[in-house]
């Protein structure tokens, strides 16, 4: 496919927005995913042969998503993982059938964000699964990871997981919260700018509280360790900070699977990749690509739109990424500036809203600076490459000061996740040292963005077919 | 913070911390001379921290192969002398050759390093199959080498750090350098947060050389590679030996973790300028598809993780390891082929060149680089 004018890459609710509103304004667009369809996380459709007994409010979205994307003919590539992006751009992906190169001047990156776990003994038992992963798991198969659930960390997807695994027949043991009543309170007023979302979420807590759910606030998973009938949960009070309060509010928990998240972290492996500017913003989630309300970045033709931008949650990431798709149509001359203007005032209108609300759910996600300090020495930090906090302090101590010479000195992040789930953890313990996050920096993006089976990229080949270039010197 | 350097002038001020960077202030140091080792990022973080980790002598050029035999004791001994442990893995070299041409190549490249002084070998395939089982098929000849290996590029400048720091040497990291100037009968450095007046500086800034030299007035002609490195994720055991081919345009090698790294100098795109540079694909499919040709195990795995990383090439493809002329006390090393392999020897040498002491083999001038690049120029102005 040569002719393309925009390439989305991620189709969830940012991602298909902007592919939506560029194909209505004449772009040719193609909408990419390593998913089998469209939703992206928050409105995960069931596999293929899947039939959802209820369809929740969310289920409903990705429905109208789903059905507005057929019938707009917008082009997709689906199960086509990303793997490679060069300035230009052209676009290397595999796909069931092998690999493809795109070529496109503009790209929207709407690749949505990965989970933040703050690590404690036990974090890498099996049964324990993140509270993002565990919303996959109701959404997509509706299954559970075991009877007897404790739900831990902090945001609204405890009270969302919670209320989920009750529907689905599960028991949840308690909710363990990382905020407190008060902090909840303090975001109510931002809640309340979106009547809808808001009731949402009183009514999982209206059924939490029916069910007699008891929430721990102000408290968080000491250890979990396993026991002969599943696992043992160990919650202890802490601070204002996350750090515990010694020996304070300990309790144990006898449960068959624990869901434990620490709020979300922003997807910037595109924008890292393709070198545009990035600056540390705690409230948002972590590193993001700097950019303007349209969504440009620092990189001529390169776009984000929704949580990969900043945590602000699924109603902001449609409106993010109809303003996306509308900048791309604007900067390729498909509208004239009144035009541009007129389409883009309501959609800012609705974006900043629903912003307002995403932010207070970023606020309470957002991590806490006690949290990092309360892991033990011995404990993980990066489950790829074995590295336990001792060995990421030894090297912050023999002069590792940024976090990629941490990565070297330790392998931390090496691993087939790419530093996805220890690079917050890392980053904080070198912010520890080096003065702030800024200064402890962020990985250099890397190809592949995703691990690349090497049989289905380099297909059949004879050694005459190789372009062999010039041998070096003798 | 104080500001580094203060009124006390050092010995030697080193620009660039890479292997040979690193290597000359250690041994300044360790002889008593007062040290200061800049760089404008972190200790063997480019070339040093991001290479193949290979230290082989099937792609090193002959002229250099006296070189990194010394280079590769001193690699395989560090705990003695640097006083921490590189990580060498000791291993078997295998070189191959897939078709004719590549095998007349290979016989001649073997005959001119064994001339000068390597311990190579031909190999029927047969005899390379025993010596490496994972081999793929269609190879017509290989050289066998006993002296061979790598390190964890990486880990480089974890140990070097360490014993810097142990030696005295003042490690400025994240500082670039705006340049030197005379002052007195030395030279006095600046840059954000320091102002450092130093008796004798060192130039070793790699693919940065080019710029530095002309703080001196020097127009030196640095070509700088973008050399693209990709690694698998573990693997179980699928090779002993450190494979290359005989173009050189291939090294391959397991580490304990697993990991297959893949390199051979397959170009990027990038500059100097650029930190991070761009991946060719189709070169980085050209340079996987020879790797898993040569090892075709290599098909089971997944690319986990692709780079690039900047070598400095003279005209000559030579090294530049010597006095700067015209400047008194100011003194270059870089653009080393296999650099990685004899860094730590060639900054020996030049460390006891700057110590009034005689080399134990001779070092690389640039007045030979400067008499060429004059050459066509003064022609011109005879005519």
């Amino acid at each position: 496919m040569t002719d393309l004018d925009l390439i989305v890459i991620g189709a969830g609710p940012a991602g298909a927005s902007a592919a939506l509103e560029a194909h209505r304004l004449g772009l040719r667009c193609l909408l990419v995913d390593e998913a089998p369809s469209a939703g992206g996380q928050v409105w995960r459709a069931p596999p293929r042969g899947f039939v959802r007994r209820k369809a929740d409010v969310d289920a409903r979205a990705g429905d109208r998503l789903r059905a507005a994307l057929a019938a707009s003919g917008v082009r997709v590539a689906f199960e086509h993982p990303v793997w490679l992006i060069t300035d230009g751009f052209r676009i290397e992906a595999v796909g069931p059938a092998g690999p493809v190169t795109w070529r496109t001047p503009a790209i929207v990156a709407a690749t949505g964000a990965s989970e933040r776990v703050v690590p404690f003994p036990g974090w890498t038992e099996p049964g324990v699964i993140g509270l993002a992963g565990a919303t996959i798991l109701l959404k997509a198969q509706q299954v559970l990871a075991g009877e007897r659930a404790l739900v831990a960390g902090c945001g609204p997807l405890l009270p969302a997981v919670a209320a989920g695994v009750l529907k689905a027949g599960g028991a949840i043991e308690a909710i363990v919260d990382l905020a407190s009543r008060r902090d909840w309170l303090a975001v109510l007023p931002a809640m309340l700018t979106r009547p809808d979302l808001l009731g949402r979420g009183l009514g999982w807590l209206a059924q939490l509280c029916r069910a007699g759910v008891t929430v721990h606030y102000r408290h968080a998973l000491r250890r979990i360790v396993r026991t002969e009938g599943g696992l043992r949960a160990t919650i202890a009070l802490v601070d204002d900070s996350g750090a515990f309060v010694s020996g304070a509010g300990s309790r144990e928990f006898e449960v068959d699977w624990v869901a434990v998240g620490h709020g979300l972290v922003p997807g910037t492996d595109i924008t890292r990749l393709l070198g545009a500017e990035h600056r540390y913003e705690h409230d948002r989630g972590g590193w993001i690509a700097i950019r303007d309300e349209f969504g440009r970045t620092s990189v001529k033709g390169l776009l984000v739109a929704g949580d990969g931008g900043g945590i602000r949650g699924a109603a902001a990431a449609v409106e993010e990424g109809r303003l996306a798709g509308l900048a791309v149509a604007y900067d390729q001359g498909r509208l004239d500036d009144a035009a541009f203007a007129r389409a883009a005032r309501p959609i800012r209108r609705r974006m900043r809203r629903a912003a307002h609300f995403g932010a207070a759910s970023a606020r309470l996600m957002a991590l806490r600076p006690g949290q990092v300090g309360t892991i033990p020495q011995e404990t993980l930090v990066c489950r790829c490459e074995d590295v336990t906090r001792a060995e990421v302090e030894r090297a912050i101590a023999a002069g590792a000061d940024e976090l990629n010479q941490l990565k070297a000195w330790t392998r931390c992040g090496m691993g087939p996740c790419q530093g996805r789930m220890c690079g917050e953890t890392a980053a904080a313990l070198v912010a520890a040292v080096s003065g702030s996050r800024a200064a402890a920096g962020f990985w250099t993006g890397r190809a592949p963005l995703r691990p690349v089976p090497l049989d289905v990229l380099l297909g059949d080949y004879a050694y005459a077919d190789m372009p062999l270039p010039r041998a070096a010197p003798l | 913070m104080s500001v580094p350097g203060g009124d006390r002038p050092v010995d030697a001020a080193v620009v660039g911390a890479g292997l040979m960077g690193a290597s000359v202030a250690l041994f300044l140091a360790r002889a008593g001379m007062r040290v200061a080792l800049i760089d404008r990022g972190g200790i063997c973080r480019s070339a040093s921290g991001v290479n193949a980790g290979t230290l082989t002598l099937h792609m090193t050029r002959a002229a250099l192969i006296p070189y990194a035999m010394r280079g590769f004791e001193m690699w395989a001994d560090a705990s003695a002398w640097l006083g921490h442990d590189l990580g060498v893995t000791r291993t078997d070299g295998l070189c191959c050759a897939f078709t004719k041409d590549e095998a007349a190549l290979l016989e001649e490249r073997t005959r001119v390093r064994a001339a000068a002084g390597a311990p190579m070998e031909l190999v029927s395939p047969a005899r390379a199959r025993a010596i490496e089982p994972g081999l793929g098929e269609g190879v017509r000849l290989a050289t066998f080498c006993p002296i061979d290996g790598f390190a964890s590029a990486y880990l480089t400048g974890l140990a070097y750090r360490q014993a810097l720091v142990a030696a005295g040497v003042q490690v400025l990291e994240h500082r670039p350098v705006d340049g030197a100037e005379p002052a007195g009968t030395g030279f006095r450095m600046r840059g954000q947060g320091f102002d450092i007046r130093a008796a004798r500086v060192v130039l070793a800034g790699g693919v940065w050389l080019e710029p530095m030299l002309r703080w001196f007035g020097i127009d030196l002609p640095v070509k700088v590679l973008v050399n693209q490195l990709a690694v698998t994720e573990r693997l179980a055991p699928v090779l002993r030996t450190v494979l290359t081919v005989a173009s050189g345009l291939l090294s391959l090698k397991q580490f304990s973790n697993g990991t297959v790294l893949v390199g051979g100098g397959w170009q990027g795109r990038g500059d100097r300028g650029h930190a991070t540079g761009t991946l060719l694909p189709e070169n980085l499919l050209g340079n996987l598809r020879l790797a898993a040709f040569a090892l075709p195990a290599l098909r089971d795995g997944r690319l986990v993780r692709a780079w690039l990383g900047l070598e400095a090439e003279t005209a000559d493809a030579m090294p530049a390891i010597g006095p700067v002329p015209g400047t008194p006390g100011a003194y270059v090393i870089g653009s080393v082929h296999s650099g990685y392999t004899s860094g730590p020897y060639m900054g020996r040498l030049l460390a006891d060149l700057i110590l009034g002491r005689t080399p134990e083999r001779p070092l690389f001038p640039i007045d030979r680089l400067l008499a060429a690049a004059r050459g066509p120029a003064t022609e011109v102005a005879a005519q």
